[in-house]
């Protein structure tokens, strides 16, 4: 097992430098002088030259990559100049902002996808079915953004059940109580769409699997039924649900973005909306690479998973 | 196409949803000619009107300009944006995809690799990181979204495109000398076309919502001009205040994405042919009875006695009668036989009396199953669980199948107690390693840690009798256990059954198609053809004066060791399609003996000292056969 996630964080390093490669040549397309665009068009000639000798901006192409590549590896992601200080360190602080709203969103679609998708399942056709595939339905297609200002019109600002924005009370203790009420409204909203999508998902997984052999089998010994669904069919659904939790984790980090936005939640993407409209160049590329990387090591956190679970898989 | 359109009107979620785009489309495309206020003409006297007053419909918005004419612009912006997006995305990712799936080799590896980095991104970031380098606007807006979309096409088309390029038609094409850019556009482009609509219809949606999302991010279209998603960031400040200038634009996003989806759906559906039969529908937990005939009663002729069996598949307005009336009885310790051709029913005879078969499509619609006098076929599920493995076991065909994949076989098999007894957890393991030994498999210490993967297929079906045996059943129904094994296997299988059945005086119905087994095992043996009995007796005399002219075919198939040089004689025809049965003798149209009256009228099984057959000109009379 060890061998095995060894194996796969070694192939993650060419993912890991193919992300670096597109977010720089992304960057390289800015069009114009980009130390013009940081000092805006009242900059002196000395001072744009100095900022593009700063940013090395003089070098080529491909030195300007390793240059930047060379300064990730030792932590230096270079300085936020609207911030003034270290990307890393902004980065890493936002970034645990995000990761508790996109984390707690990530359990709640998880638990409450699959549990709809196999209840669904379980009732083809019926009642039970309906409802919640029209409730997938409508999660699927309302915008975060335009459910996350419904919230807090309702249960923020009409019913006072929760705070309107932000991560934690301006005056008052800082526990955990209060980063609860704080994180309910935002996790739930952005957890919607992604429970839609792993709801779907996890009832055509079940849907596939009850029709398997070895769910006769099952019925056959005389397994209860809540037994064939939930041990037997869930179990091997499981398999095919898991990769799609994967994905699931990039669109809930995706939609942390909005969400941050309407609740106020100092998190990273909030950050990197602010920092595009700064033009705060360094930024964005550090801010985008950071998150990258997490993603893809998420996922290869969903591989081990997956071999965990699967013993066909070989690890 | 026309078939296409049916099979989508038919859905009426669909239905519903194409008819709200299409007015919303129309009504998009039709905006500059509608009598609206000049949606960029601002008014701050009058800000926040609210919905119908003042003169406006939807009220105004912070600067006083009329919001039922900024939502009609504003729709018809993010509509066009949406679609331009999908449109890009889906060209320049399905030419991508076509040519890695096309070409493949190195262009394949490097394209899929480059598509793969691309897909590493959460998808926001890689258009966050696009619109930073381009600047804000609905322009680079549009471009971000439609790049971020570009591999999820190029990946789907690709995978198609690979199972094409080596189809025959292909090669031809490539034998006929055409150039590859030939090829593609002609052979290939048709063929991926309805890959690309489904994908696309499922994505739409999403790119609406993306662009919208950038928008209200401040990043896509920038003032005065606005679509959907800036009329809702710029309405965010006042969303306490002002509710309605963001529920307006809101809801009309929900609206647009929502009847997409539902199109989405109904053609994605219409376009997938698994989906076209229903096939998806979950089989339930037993199968369905809808007796309408009198249930009859026990006559007391076996432990298990299956009286006038009828069960069909009810696939659309399809009827496939699988099994017309068959009577069966099984005495404690004997071993019946039922043999047949696939098809002929006798799988779904024996599921049956558990309420095993598939259902939907299936259903019980006559006759009776009673084991010691009860009647199963009408029994509540919660009766039928308990004699499901405890009373009737059943060995399935494939043992890879049937067995779960992934749990270890210890587990199944203490499952398999535990469905019936609580059984601690030492217990259980003492006792399925007693249940392997008794199977014969060798180190049943360690196999009870296996995997099914990780037997050879005879010991996975040795499994799969050790499970029946789970619970000391009375009767164990062994569906074809030794088909997907070889020879020497299956002897061992068989011996071992045998055994089994002489130490614990199992009943045991055996299902095959293979004389030689049921010579070897069975006392009795039935015949089935399509979905009917029609010869039934003692193994012995029916080996030795077959009467049925089926059965004599049957038997004529089965090659003899040692027996001489003879012909192997197919019969000749295939088996009539169960959902159009004939009147008369199913066997008619490949029978050597058929005459008129064999087609006439419905042929009775005729009962005579032990043996039955339906048939009025058998091969032998029936009562010179018994003699």
């Amino acid at each position: 097992m060890t061998g095995y996630i060894l194996k796969r964080l070694l192939s993650a390093i060419p993912v890991l430098l193919g992300i670096t490669v597109i977010v720089f040549l992304i960057m390289a397309l800015i069009p114009g002088d980009p130390a013009t665009a940081i000092l805006g068009s009242y900059a002196t000639p000395e001072n744009v030259e100095k900022l593009n000798r700063d940013l090395g901006l003089d070098k080529t192409l491909v030195q300007q990559y390793f240059i930047w590549l060379g300064n990730m590896v030792q932590g230096d992601f270079g300085t936020s100049f609207a911030l003034n200080r270290p990307v890393l360190d902004e980065v890493i602080e936002r970034f645990n902002g995000t990761l508790i709203l996109a984390g707690t969103a990530f359990v709640l679609c998880a638990v409450f996808g699959v549990i709809a998708g196999v209840l669904s399942a379980a009732n083809q056709y019926g009642w039970g079915d309906k409802a919640i595939t029209f409730v997938v339905l409508l999660g699927i297609s309302i915008p975060s953004f335009f459910l996350g200002m419904m919230m807090i019109l309702l249960f923020a600002v009409n019913l006072r059940w929760f705070p309107v924005s932000g991560m934690w009370p301006i005056y008052g203790t800082r526990d955990i109580w209060a980063l609860l009420a704080h994180l309910t409204l935002p996790a739930i909203c952005l957890a919607v769409v992604a429970t839609g999508v792993v709801a779907r998902l996890s009832r055509s997984a079940m849907l596939e699997v009850l029709r398997q052999d070895f769910i006769r089998t099952a019925r056959a010994k005389g397994v209860h039924e809540r037994g064939v669904i939930w041990r037997h069919a869930l179990r091997a659904a499981m398999v095919s649900i898991i990769p799609v939790l994967g994905i699931q984790a990039g669109f809930v980090l995706s939609g942390a973005v909005y969400i941050e936005i309407v609740f106020q939640w100092p998190g990273v993407g909030r950050m990197l909306v602010d920092a595009i409209l700064k033009r705060d160049i360094l930024l964005v590329q550090g801010g985008v690479v950071f998150v990258a990387a997490c993603y893809v090591l998420f996922n290869i956190a969903v591989d081990v998973a997956q071999s965990l679970l699967d013993p066909r898989i070989k690890t | 196409m026309t078939a296409f359109l049916k099979l989508l009107a038919r859905n009426r979620l669909a239905l519903a949803g194409g008819i709200v785009l299409s007015v919303v489309v129309v009504l998009a495309v039709l905006t500059p000619l509608l009598p609206l206020p000049d949606p960029d003409v601002t008014n701050t006297s009058n800000r926040y009107v609210r919905p119908f007053s003042g003169g406006t419909i939807l009220g105004t918005d912070h600067l006083g300009r009329d919001l039922l004419a900024r939502l009609m612009w504003g729709t018809r912006l993010s509509l066009a944006v949406g679609f331009a997006a999908a449109i890009v995305a889906a060209t320049i990712g399905a030419a991508i995809g076509i040519i890695a799936g096309f070409y493949g080799g190195r262009t394949d590896n490097i394209i899929m690799r480059g598509v793969d980095m691309l897909m590493a991104f959460p998808y926001i970031l890689l258009a966050l990181a696009i619109v930073a380098a381009l600047g804000p606007g609905l322009l680079n807006a549009l471009i971000a979204v439609a790049a971020v979309n570009v591999p999820f096409f190029a990946r789907n088309i690709r995978g198609i495109t690979v199972g094409i390029a080596h189809k025959e038609f292909v090669d031809a094409a490539r034998l006929a000398g055409l150039s590859n850019t030939r090829i593609i556009l002609s052979e290939i482009l048709p063929n991926v076309v309805p890959v690309i609509v489904i994908a696309m219809s499922t994505t739409i949606g999403w790119m609406i919502l993306e662009t919208a999302g950038l928008s209200f991010l401040g990043l896509g279209s920038q003032p005065p001009q606005a679509d959907l998603g800036s009329m809702l960031g710029e309405a965010r400040s006042a969303l306490i205040t002002n509710p309605h200038t963001s529920i307006v634009p809101g809801v009309m996003i929900l609206i647009i994405v929502m009847s997409i989806n539902l199109l989405g759906d109904g053609i994605r559906d219409a376009l997938d042919p698994r989906l076209k039969s229903g096939a998806l529908s979950r089989p339930m937990a037993a199968t369905r009875v809808a007796r309408d005939g009198p249930v009859p009663q026990p006559t007391g002729a076996g432990l298990l006695e299956v009286q006038q069996l009828e069960t069909q598949f009810h696939v659309k307005d399809r009827i496939y009668r699988a099994v017309g009336g068959v009577d069966l009885a099984v005495k404690p310790g004997e071993c019946l036989g039922i043999i047949g051709e696939s098809g002929s029913g006798k799988s779904v005879t024996a599921l049956s009396v558990m309420g095993l078969v598939a259902s939907p499509p299936g259903v019980i619609t006559g006759g009776a199953a009673h084991y010691d006098g009860a009647d199963l076929i009408g029994a509540p599920y919660r009766k039928l669980r308990q004699m499901r493995g405890n009373k009737v076991a059943y060995i399935f065909q494939d043992p890879l199948a049937t067995l779960h994949p992934l749990y270890r076989v210890g587990d199944q098999l203490i499952e398999a107690i535990r469905a019936h007894r609580p059984i601690s957890n030492e217990d259980g393991r003492a006792k399925a390693i007693e249940l392997l030994d008794s199977v014969r498999i060798p180190n049943a210490e360690s196999r009870i840690r296996d995997y099914p993967h990780e037997m050879s297929g005879g010991m996975r079906q040795r499994v799969g009798i050790a499970m029946a045996l789970a619970n000391d059943p009375d009767i164990i129904i062994a569906d074809e256990p030794t088909t997907a094994l070889d020879v020497t296997v299956q002897a061992q299988i068989l011996s071992l059954l045998d055994d089994l059945r002489r130490s614990r005086g199992l009943a045991i119905v055996f299902i095959t198609h293979d004389f030689g087994v049921v010579a070897q095992l069975c006392d009795r043996v039935a015949v089935m053809y399509a979905g009917r009995i029609v010869e039934e007796g003692p193994t012995a005399a029916i080996l030795d004066t077959p009467v049925h002219p089926y059965t004599a075919k049957l038997m004529a198939c089965v090659p003899e060791l040692g027996a001489g040089k003879r012909r192997l004689a197919a019969i000749p025809g295939l088996p009539p399609a169960v959902d159009k049965l004939p009147k008369g003798c199913a066997f008619a149209d490949r029978c050597h003996r058929v005459q008129d009256d064999c087609r006439a009228q419905d042929i009775a099984l005729r009962r005579d000292g032990g043996r039955a057959v339906r048939c009025i000109h058998p091969e032998t009379p029936l009562t010179k056969a018994i003699a």
